[in-house]
């Protein structure tokens, strides 16, 4: 087994007591206290996250631009230069690659944020469809680490600390500023479903960024999150994780991602033909959700859901809900689903060879109030 | 203090009147992180040695229990339904699972003791 990859901050979380796991190759803390205690903190107060382990490239060049709107099915040319949005890279049969956020830094300049997991084969897949295009692909000169600074406090916590124009500061937009005496980047994004930042600092800067956060936001409820919290916080918000909601035998448009399929840019893009085929026609699968408020066991990634003795389709996610207080679950329901087949409103789930009891249920599971 | 026997999938047990009174280790407990459910066999259930004999779910995953002794179920800890935290709590005393009745003492030999367990702690780490 090769060594796994250690982010800048590794050594804070052992100090910080935090119970470290393997992560797509990363070594990365899963919990410092308790998940359920790390959760409430991000729904109530705001919570630290150390997200490293994802990468950070930039696309550049004269027809960056014109790549970008090859590579993703989301629509770039929306974009003012500080302002994101969330898209995927897909295959040409409309499979996902892998989910992202992409950043206008300047009209030619944009920064792609993808998982810890594919960063590698993201790296050699988009540079290798840059052919045609005056534009290259570059990991980040100056290694950039990543922290997620969310939950309802975050501004409270953060604008003393950071200059930041809060009139231009809407979600998924990026600005410049000063953090601990380092220049950084500031993104109003995160997968928490909290309001949130990201915040893109060099190597050199997080351990001085991590402690001054920590120790600025302690008498606002800021505490360390581990990876365990941000799992079932995504999961309440219905963010889609890839190895779960997102691999490349299943299309945005199954995943329920449609919002972020433009099919109508006048750009090809890889996958739109698959894509448009697909929206012509009942999907083949959907993601849904469901609830068990009565069981105290949780579904898990591969259980089976059935109707009656029929299967119908696999749990992606599942996990018993903090914030709601019992288990919830995102799965796959094989369709095609139309008016004379519509989506069951209940069914039941194999738990380990014992079936129980699931509803049907609109996500997300939580919505914060705003 | 009672002597504990210790198995590789980190269940742990003492003798007590004749009984194995069977817990998981702490150090389970810590990898496990917050206990939300333990289902548990029926009393009189027959388990030879390592044989799964209930489950203990967290937050974060699922994991079998294995007996660490082969015996029949004399007792289980039913408040562990209403109450899995004492998991965490205090795994060895409060959050004990089952009582076995412990039929093949021979089988002591081959359980890991105190010093073994923490060998091999230290060798996963």
């Amino acid at each position: 087994m090769s060594e796994p990859q250690r982010t800048p901050l590794n050594a804070r979380h052992k100090a910080a007591g935090a119970r470290m796991v393997d992560f797509g190759g990363w070594e990365m803390p899963v919990q410092y206290t308790s998940i359920l205690a790390e959760h409430a903190a991000v729904r109530e107060a705001a919570g630290l996250f150390d997200v490293s382990h994802m990468g950070v490239f930039e696309l550049s060049g004269p027809d960056a631009l014109a790549a970008g709107q090859y590579l993703v099915p989301n629509d770039l040319a929306r974009l003012q230069p500080g302002q994101g949005l969330y898209t995927q890279l897909c295959n040409p049969s409309g499979g996902v690659l892998d989910d992202l956020l992409i950043f206008a830094l300047t009209p030619t300049c944009f920064w792609l944020v993808v998982n810890a997991g594919n960063r590698e084969s993201d790296f050699h897949w988009v540079s290798s469809q840059l052919g045609g295009f005056e534009a290259r692909l570059c990991r980040k000169p100056d290694p950039l680490g990543i922290l997620a600074l969310q939950g309802p406090r975050t501004l409270d916590i953060l604008t003393p600390l950071a200059p930041l124009n809060l009139d231009t500061f809407k979600p998924f937009s990026i600005q410049q500023s000063t953090l601990a005496g380092h220049t950084v980047w500031i993104s109003r994004s995160g997968y928490t479903g909290e309001d949130g930042v990201e915040i893109y600092a060099p190597h050199a800067a997080l351990e001085p960024i991590w402690d001054l956060l920590l120790s600025s936001g302690q008498p606002a409820g800021l505490v360390p999150v581990g990876l365990g919290a941000r799992d079932t916080l995504r999961l309440e918000a219905a963010m889609p994780l890839y190895g779960h909601e997102l691999d490349d035998q299943t299309s945005p448009l199954e995943a329920g991602l449609g919002w972020s399929v433009k099919l109508s840019k006048s750009d090809d893009f890889i996958g739109k033909a698959a894509l448009q085929a697909m929206q012509a026609a009942p999907l083949p699968k959907k993601r849904v959700g469901f609830s068990m408020p009565g069981s105290k066991r949780a579904p898990r990634q591969g259980y089976t859901l059935y109707s009656g003795e029929q299967p119908i389709g696999q749990v992606t996610s599942g996990s018993l809900s903090p914030t709601l207080g019992y288990p919830i679950g995102m799965a796959y329901l094989d369709g095609p689903w139309t008016a004379d087949r519509p989506l069951p409103d209940s069914f039941e789930v194999d738990i380990r060879g014992q079936r129980y009891p699931a509803q049907l249920v609109k996500l997300p599971f939580y919505r914060r109030n705003r | 203090m009672s002597t504990y026997y210790y198995s590789k999938t980190h269940e742990c047990f003492r003798l007590e009147d004749g009984e194995a009174v069977v817990s998981i280790t702490p150090y389970a407990v810590e990898q496990l992180g917050e206990v939300t459910y333990v289902q548990l066999p029926e009393v009189g259930k027959h388990f030879a040695l390592g044989e799964a004999f209930g489950e203990v779910e967290s937050v974060k995953t699922v994991s079998e229990l294995y007996a660490p002794i082969s015996g029949t179920v004399k007792a289980v800890n039913s408040s562990l339904d209403d109450a899995p935290e004492q998991l965490n709590e205090d795994p060895l005393s409060q959050g004990w699972l089952i009582r076995l009745s412990a039929d093949k003492l021979e089988e002591l030999d081959d359980c890991l003791d105190q010093a073994e367990y923490q060998a091999y702690l230290d060798q996963l780490a």
